[in-house]
């Protein structure tokens, strides 16, 4: 059993503590939106905040997790209003496939709180996330976007 | 000692290809348009023709048979109806037909299958169709209401108007009407000058829910009781599974079963994915390995080295003069050896399907490029008759071709299968999709080229020798045990035909089928067959002391439309003016699926191994641009899987298994790794080209000339990786 604060609610879940916070969420908290790509950190698929900082999930176990303020995907937009960069990808047409983008999204939004006005290297440096369609130039085009709105 | 691909997988392969042929399913290929008996969608609103459902509210629901996965043909394909149709885009919605009510009703939405960059370009005449006949017959509707002829009404955005006495109706209010009535038994179809919805950049239908994580993926099907499986397949292609000590995971935490799959592989199935997968992690195994264990990149490599001999037999692809004569007694000649290795799709998202069987019923929840050979391997490996089953598609975190295959389905279905009545998930972990991918082919090509005195290219002999992904994957194209589809790029003529002119020319195929499963990777033959031709063609410039467009452009005389999207790339990056200090150039045509494409690239090279891609200019004719904001997304997407395959992706074979495990090994590049892309569209009318594949072709071979341009080094081998070349 395990206390994970997910999007605002507190959620006692049947969980082992050493179970990556990735399947904890999809499997155990059923957020779907978060999602599995690698499992060992590299592809960022499965990025969320924990505590404001973007954090691959499949990375950090459940004890660890325990305590923090985890955001997924599902809770960045607040009551019925998108986040900003949820608009900006609407807008923009960013996702191909759209299967990296939760993450690519969560990263974003982390870079963006951290860095409003973030440059192309502030990007390069900050977004390491895998896309295999390729939405880079997009994606670069929609943070400017928002950076210059 | 390298085998060819087990009869087992040509059988398997046979089965999915007839599907995909429409022999082994259909009843026929009709395009029938309604009829006077009235078919309802699920909510009751009637069908105008397959293709069309109208809505009290004036939402049109249009049917889309191909797969999305990400690269927009489901938007592209809804325009084409709409922009016949006459309806109001702002109301339009899409809706999947299943393959299993598909061949219920004569396979009336066609074929299924989304590769080859067909999806647009191989429905865009019945798909049109349909959007006409609906609107013909909502019209029908309106002006029998009215009691007026047909011709005096007009449609614009779904409201039909009778001029002369001023009414007007809407698609929404006639649609009862229209949906008794006889379809007409042929339409015309606009002239493309008169589109206003085609060619336009409308945004994609299916964005929200893909930034909000409420996008189901076949990752994310969820059913009443579902279970979770992991699997494990041979890790040596072609070998089995020879036992598994299941006791030593009984009382894992949440493990339901083990079962076996197949004669292959071993599947845990558990409540949570989490518990299956670590069960199976710790699940003794034993493997019949086979003689397969003893193959290696360096058995394969110098398998394939022995066929670019011109005494081994070879296929011969496309053929003029006397290229062997021509080349011995030529004045000079220029001679090279590339290769190609083998490299996984790597779909974002790993290869998975959701089964549930019982005796009655089987139904499959799956990302798949191909609904109906994923129907068939449900057919096949449940052993129920196609009425008992059904494919139920959900959106793919990628394809790139890896979802055309069905190997995921029938697994899902083989463990479904053993626990009747409960749902069950199988999802690969990265490493398993890593472990059994269906793999670019692997090829190497000698190339030797001839000139006279004067520099002229009087032949050309090209000769690969490598893998067939027909001989493993649909023998039945093969044509007298060629593969026609080897020549991608440098045929004779077709949708992938050769763009130059050589006096004297041989281009042959040596046929070795390792024994690693190959696939239809994004891109297909294209992909090597446009690096060794184009960097060649640098080469022979070289050799004959001219600037590689200008060589280039002696050669395509013959070849307006290559021509063309060559001298557009080369006019916007500016070839005949100086580049940007320490800035070089590379530059490289192609034509595949139709299309005629090309690249150029600018890049700087620092401390000779790294690279910076500074800017790319991309050209493309596919015949007609259906949405210019969409090919803009898969040209830009196309250098992104061609560079990162060129960069890093190779998988090598040990003890007959694919070294490579995730993302750690087999790397993609980043978004500080991509450059600009600048795409220019050149559609010259008359033919459908496809999109999603042509542009990979030319993205590594322009960087590969910019590279030898900058340092004087020819690279004849990908991945860069290897050869301790990076991105800067
Ligand atoms: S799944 Fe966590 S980084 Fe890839
Ligand atoms: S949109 Fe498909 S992987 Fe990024």
């Amino acid at each position: 059993m395990a206390n994970l604060t997910i999007n605002g609610k507190t959620l006692t879940l049947d969980v082992e503590p050493d179970t990556p916070l990735l399947w904890a969420i999809r499997e155990n908290a059923g957020l779907t939106g978060t999602k599995y790509g690698c499992g060992i950190a590299q592809c960022g698929a499965c990025t969320v905040h924990i505590d404001g900082v973007a954090t691959r999930s499949c990375g950090v176990s459940v004890a660890e997790a325990e305590g923090k303020k985890i955001t997924t995907i599902e809770g960045l937009a607040s009551g019925g209003t998108l986040h900003k960069v949820q608009e900006a990808w609407i807008a923009k047409d960013v996702p191909q496939c759209g299967y990296c983008q939760s993450g690519m999204i969560m990263a974003v939004a982390a870079l963006l709180n951290e860095k409003p006005k973030p440059t192309d290297a502030d990007i390069d440096e900050a977004i390491t996330n895998i896309c295999r369609c390729g939405t880079f130039q997009q994606v670069r085009e929609a943070i400017h976007t928002i950076a210059s709105a | 000692m390298n085998k060819h691909v087990s009869p087992k997988m040509n059988r398997r392969a046979f089965v999915i290809g007839t599907a995909a042929v429409g022999t082994g399913l259909a009843i026929g290929l009709e395009i029938p348009f309604g009829g006077p008996a009235v078919v309802r969608a699920a909510d009751g609103s009637p069908e105008i023709g397959a293709w069309v459902v109208v809505r009290p509210d004036d939402t049109v629901v249009i049917r889309i048979a191909r797969s999305e996965m990400g690269q927009g043909s489901l938007t592209g394909l809804a325009q084409l109806v709409a922009e016949e149709l006459e309806c109001d885009w702002s109301k339009v919605t899409t809706e999947y037909p299943t393959p299993g009510q598909s061949v219920a009703r004569k396979r009336v939405w066609g074929d299924f299958s989304t590769g080859g960059s067909r999806g647009i370009r191989s429905s865009q005449d019945y798909v049109r169709k349909g959007g006409a006949t609906a609107r013909v017959m909502l019209i029908e509707a309106a002006a029998n209401e009215w009691k007026v002829p047909a011709s005096e009404c007009t449609v614009a955005r779904g409201v039909i108007t009778h001029k002369a006495s001023g009414r007007t109706t809407t698609y929404g209010k006639v649609a009862e009407a229209a949906a008794k009535l006889t379809p007409p038994a042929d339409v015309k179809l606009k002239d493309p000058k008169d589109w206003t919805i085609v060619g336009k950049g409308l945004l994609r239908l299916d964005t929200a829910d893909k930034t909000t994580g409420a996008m189901t993926y076949g990752i994310d099907v969820k059913l009443p009781g579902m279970l979770n499986a992991a699997i494990k397949d041979c890790p040596v292609f072609g070998g089995k599974l020879k036992s598994y000590d299941e006791a030593k995971i009984t009382g894992m935490k949440g493990v339901k079963k083990v079962v076996k799959v197949g004669d292959t592989a071993v599947a845990v199935v558990a409540d949570t994915w989490w518990h299956a997968k670590t069960a199976l992690e710790a699940l003794p195994i034993v493997w019949d390995e086979g003689d397969n264990a003893k193959v290696s990149s360096e058995s394969i490599a110098k398998w394939l080295a022995e066929g670019l001999d011109d005494g081994q037999p070879a296929y011969v692809g496309n053929k003029n003069g006397d290229a062997k004569a021509a080349i011995a007694g030529a004045a000079k000649k220029v001679e090279a050896v590339y290769s190609y290795p083998y490299q996984n799709h790597a779909t974002m998202e790993p290869m998975n399907a959701t089964a549930v069987y019982t005796a009655d019923k089987c139904e499959v929840w799956c990302g798949t490029q191909n609904g109906e050979a994923a129907f068939a391997a449900v057919l096949e490996a449940s052993g129920l008759p196609a009425e008992k089953c059904d494919v139920h598609k959900v959106m793919p975190g990628g394809g790139f071709g890896r979802r055309g295959q069905t190997d995921y389905v029938r697994q899902a279905v083989m463990i479904a299968k053993q626990m009747p009545g409960t749902p069950v998930k199988l999802l690969w972990s990265r490493e398993e999709d890593m472990a059994h991918g269906r793999y670019h082919p692997i090829t190497q090509c000698k190339m030797t080229g001839a000139f006279d005195a004067n520099n002229n290219l009087v032949a050309l002999h090209y000769r690969l020798s490598g893998q067939s992904i027909l001989f493993s994957l649909r023998p039945e194209a093969l044509q007298n045990g060629m593969d026609p589809a080897a020549f991608q790029g440098v045929a004779q003529s077709g949708e992938a035909a050769f763009g130059y002119s050589v006096p004297n020319l041989l281009v042959e195929h040596a046929m070795r089928n390792p024994h690693v499963p190959p696939g239809f990777w994004r891109g297909v033959n294209v992909n090597h067959n446009a690096i060794y031709m184009e960097c060649f063609m640098d080469e022979l410039a070289q050799a004959a002391g001219q600037d590689p467009l200008e060589f280039r452009r002696k050669l395509m005389g013959n070849h307006p439309k290559h021509l063309a999207v060559l001298n557009a790339v080369a006019e916007k990056i500016g070839w005949n003016t100086p580049a940007p200090q320490g800035v070089y150039r590379g530059i490289a045509q192609v034509m595949g699926y139709g299309s005629y494409v090309a690249g150029a690239a600018e890049i700087s090279v620092t401390e000779g191994n790294k690279i910076k891609v500074h800017r790319i200019v991309a050209s493309t004719d596919p015949g007609y641009v259906v949405n210019p904001a969409q090919v803009e997304r898969q040209v830009a997407g196309s250098f992104v899987y061609g560079l990162s395959a060129l960069f890093y992706g190779g998988c090598t074979v040990k003890d007959g298994k694919i070294e490579q495990t995730n993302f750690d090994t087999y790397n993609s590049m980043r978004i500080n790794e991509m450059p600009k892309v600048e795409t220019v569209m050149v559609p010259s009318g008359g033919f459908w080209g496809g999109v999603g594949e042509p542009t990979i072709g030319v993205a590594a071979p322009a960087v590969l000339n910019a590279y030898f341009a900058a340092t004087g080094k020819r690279i004849r081998s990908v991945p860069l990786r290897d050869q301790n070349i990076t991105f800067a």
